[in-house]
């Protein structure tokens, strides 16, 4: 992963795809979100989704599931990198769930950085402000928001 | 049957509190395997020497339990409508294995969807606090309600 100097402002990244099952959806529903239009097919067909649909939370899980294998490819890429600069986040911004996630809908996800600012107290440390995305396989964009991580600087 | 919160039973400055619920290290490690696969949301030690001070909750775990208490305590008895985002996170401060979460949710307001006859927009701020009483995680977010007056 790219170091606080090393990340460039504006340039997109695809983090990857994923296909999402109705065996997914209804597991990670039934943990954390067992809303009838997650868990159910007739029941779903029967709300304003008309069809079985992920929760949005799972959404944004895997989006973070292909943000650490991206990370992963780039360390395999350039050895001379390592993870322990990449700190936690402080939140997020503007999540928009803007068109159901289907059974069987294929979603391309990304992350552009658009700010970074050096971290008042921690030095050493930086933020990183990033837009993301998600587009489904109809070229629709399902999921978007605003990221804010902790980047350490070149040592 | 369960009597069936609707849009007109959410009132704005109303506050609903939610059942504390404990997160152990073993189910933090399992949500992080999956989706969050850093050091310091997999390995104790590794969380000690990481800025978060110890084995932490991927901030998006913190997310999906707090779905999970809002569903449990009104959301299931309630018709709701879904989501159409979140307005904000913070991650205040970590949620460390073995700590106890608290939940305050606030009504900050609620309308009437001008498109869409029928279904109200209710915006709650969602305050959740450790053992400690200091504060973890504060969300901002609206979720739709089928209104009663509809349904009739």
């Amino acid at each position: 992963m790219k170091h606080y100097e090393e990340i460039e402002i504006g340039v997109e990244a695809h983090l990857g795809s994923h296909t999402f099952t109705a065996d997914e959806i209804k597991k990670f529903a039934a943990k954390y979100d067992p809303q009838p239009f997650h868990m159910d097919e007739e029941a779903a067909a029967r709300s304003q989704f008309g069809a079985l649909c992920a929760s949005g939370w799972h959404t944004a899980a895997i989006w973070m599931q292909l943000m650490i294998e991206y990370r992963k490819r780039l360390l395999a890429e350039d050895p001379t990198q390592n993870s322990d600069h990449m700190g936690p986040s402080p939140g997020f911004q503007n999540m928009k769930w803007t068109k159901p996630v289907f059974v069987g809908d294929t979603i391309t996800y990304s992350t552009k950085p658009i700010a970074k600012e050096l971290a008042p107290k921690r030095p050493g440390w930086g933020f990183v402000t990033s837009e993301n995305a998600g587009v489904n396989q109809h070229g629709e964009r399902i999921f978007e928001f605003t990221s804010r991580v902790l980047v350490g600087c070149l040592k | 049957m369960n009597k069936q919160s609707y849009f007109e039973d959410f009132s704005p400055g109303g506050i609903i509190p939610l059942t504390p619920r404990t997160l152990q290290a073993a189910e933090m490690i399992e949500f992080a395997s999956e989706y969050d696969a850093q050091p310091f949301h997999l390995d104790e030690e590794a969380g000690r020497n990481s800025i978060l001070g110890g084995l932490a909750a991927s901030g998006w775990m913190t997310c999906a339990v707090t779905m999970r208490m809002i569903f449990d305590d009104f959301l299931k008895d309630s018709v709701s409508m879904g989501s159409p985002g979140i307005t904000s996170v913070q991650w205040r401060r970590p949620v460390l294995a073995g700590d106890t979460l608290s939940g305050l949710v606030e009504i900050l307001d609620a309308r009437r969807s001008a498109s869409k006859p029928g279904m109200g927009i209710v915006n709650f701020r969602i305050t959740l606090t450790n053992q400690k009483a200091e504060v973890v995680m504060v969300q901002e977010n609206p979720i739709m309600f089928a209104c009663r007056e509809a349904a009739a």
